[in-house]
């Protein structure tokens, strides 16, 4: 099936308060091929914010002629974009899915993952690549430096992955992975005070300051790169007391129905250190405010 | 928990649908629900599951057959990754990314959520987002970001049955959903009569749009895709037929003309 190129045209009119981009699309890899048009309407607000752009974009003297569109998107750069994640789709399909109809076939109908594991977006460090994870294994939620927010305040993109596993899904475990060199902890260790609060990501990774506060109690005196990777772990433990603040999580936890670990994968040696929370000791030290107790930990590699 | 209360429990669910003869479809459904998710649960190895024992035989395979095999990707990466994509897709176990499109450590930059939405531009409540695209767009300098969807769908799903009125029946999962309440308006005012598994699979793709949107509400993108140095794709993956739709959302600003 070779990919032809996507069609697309964009009306701009500048006398209304709306533009208008259309979007075709063409099931490339599919059973079907159908071609169907989108519009959507972006705001007038929206436009009055692009104007500046719009200025900007004139370099030449305005003519009579005008082009179809102001993209200046490389056709050919697109094309193989579009073929590259063609191939990937149709590799998936020869060497996965089809080698396991059945089981890709019962996980079309529901899904009932043990895990709810929360990792870092970074590229290397998927954890369906490194701890094996198949289709239907676990409920993944992938954010910077996978940070848990507190249950009362704070960003909220997190949160509704966690009530659905929980309490929908009903998952045996969580585990929360970090990773060696996280650009997400190291912004948080340079950052000054609250942080710079015109960008995104000193907005976010201050939902792990205690992290941060803690090492610099215990690793001030270490080389910035080891104060990151004790932060890491500091952030993983932070996490995981951050966990049991959701109520509906503490409960089972307490029951016996879910089990809270920390993983930290170190890709400069390819180890893995894995700990289960113990709740058991660790309610001591909620009333003391110091963290949560660990059990069973060791290092694979 | 044995057979009695098993019994019990298809008796009541006999008398019920006696009683009431307009449930069989509904009792249909879920039936065939709960016994699919009892397959796939038994089907894998449910005589003693021990979590811990399952990563560790994880990550000892992708050691020895991924890490040690291929030093040179490895030592690169350790210092440091330069993905040429970023990918938000639902947290759905059934898929991953690394699967579905086959990337490998250090392709791609991937953000997980609950029906793999982008929220509007917004610091305080969805900085998460917002730091993720940040980071990608301007620090690691992605070239395409693509927001893949997908089929059954429990998070669209739950954005066509929740009546999202203000009052609530979860802490966060409705505040989430109506993120995309605009795809829902779309789909019910283009197929009101159609079957609700069939609005919900366009739900499904009408919400890749409003997430495609949303992501130029980020100046940042924005000036990325008018310069041309950001790409964003919208994606299907349809695990219930193999099959994969991509499309591509395109957005410039032209010459400016005197009137």
């Amino acid at each position: 099936m070779a990919a032809t190129p996507t069609h697309f045209s964009v009306s701009h009119d500048p006398f209304s308060s709306t533009s208008l981009l259309n979007l075709q699309t063409q099931a490339i890899f599919g059973p079907n091929h159908s071609l169907k048009t989108t519009q959507l309407r972006i705001p007038a607000s929206f436009r009055r914010k692009a104007t500046n752009l719009q200025v900007m974009a004139s370099g030449k003297t305005p003519g009579l002629t005008q082009e179809a569109n102001g993209v200046a998107i490389d056709r050919q750069n697109n094309t193989d974009v579009f073929d590259d994640i063609k191939q990937r789709f149709l590799a998936f399909k020869k060497l996965k899915y089809m080698d396991d109809f059945e089981h890709y076939k019962n996980l079309a109908d529901a899904q009932a993952p043990k895990f709810l594991v929360i990792a870092c977006a970074d590229s290397r460090v998927c954890p369906s690549a490194v701890l094996g994870f198949q289709p239907g294994d676990a409920f993944t939620v992938r954010n910077i430096a996978n940070l848990v927010p507190p249950y009362e305040s704070g960003p909220t993109e997190t949160k509704a992955a966690l009530e659905f596993s929980v309490n929908t899904l009903n998952v045996e475990n969580i585990l929360v992975i970090g990773h060696s060199r996280c650009g997400g902890i190291q912004a948080l260790m340079k950052m000054e005070d609250e942080g710079d609060s015109r960008s995104f990501i000193h907005n976010w990774v201050v939902v792990g300051k205690k992290a941060k506060e803690s090492t610099k109690a215990v690793a001030s005196n270490l080389h910035f790169d080891h104060q990151c990777q004790h932060c890491e772990k500091a952030s993983i433990n932070h996490s995981l007391e951050r966990l049991l603040g959701y109520p509906w999580i503490e409960e089972k936890v307490r029951q016996g129905s879910l089990s809270l670990h920390g993983g930290y994968y170190n890709f400069v040696d390819c180890t893995f250190e894995k700990w289960t929370v113990d709740y058991a000791a660790s309610r001591g030290k909620k009333k003391e405010g110091s963290g949560i107790a660990v059990k069973d930990r060791s290092v694979w590699s | 928990m044995g057979n009695e209360s098993y019994e019990d429990a298809i008796e009541a669910l006999k008398k019920l649908l006696i009683e009431k003869d307009e449930l069989k479809d509904v009792a249909a459904a879920k039936v065939k629900k709960i016994t699919a998710e009892l397959q796939t649960a038994s089907s894998s190895d449910s005589k003693s599951f021990d979590p811990v024992e399952r990563i560790k035989e994880g990550f000892v395979t992708f050691k020895k057959e991924k890490y040690e095999t291929n030093p040179a990707l490895y030592g690169e990466l350790a210092k440091g990754q330069s993905p040429k994509y970023m990918v938000f897709a639902c947290s759905d176990s059934r898929v991953c990314p690394s699967h579905v499109l086959n990337f490998h450590p250090g392709d791609a930059f991937v953000v997980r959520n609950i029906a793999n939405m982008v929220p509007p531009f917004d610091k305080v409540k969805y900085a998460g987002v917002g730091a993720a695209i940040e980071y990608a767009v301007l620090h690691l300098k992605v070239e395409n970001i693509v927001v893949i969807g997908h089929s059954a769908c429990g998070g669209i799903k739950g954005l066509m049955s929740f009546p999202l009125d203000g009052n609530n029946s979860t802490d966060f999962i409705e505040d989430w959903v109506k993120i995309c309440l605009p795809a829902k308006s779309k789909v019910l005012a283009e197929s009101e009569s159609s079957a609700f598994e069939d609005q919900c699979g366009r739900c499904e793709r009408e919400a890749v749009n409003v997430s495609l949107a949303n992501l130029l509400t980020y100046p940042f993108v924005r000036e990325g895709v008018v310069k041309g140095t950001l790409a964003l794709k919208g994606g299907y993956y349809d695990f219930v037929n193999g099959a994969f739709e991509l499309w591509e959302l395109q957005f410039g600003i032209s010459p400016v003309h005197s009137i």
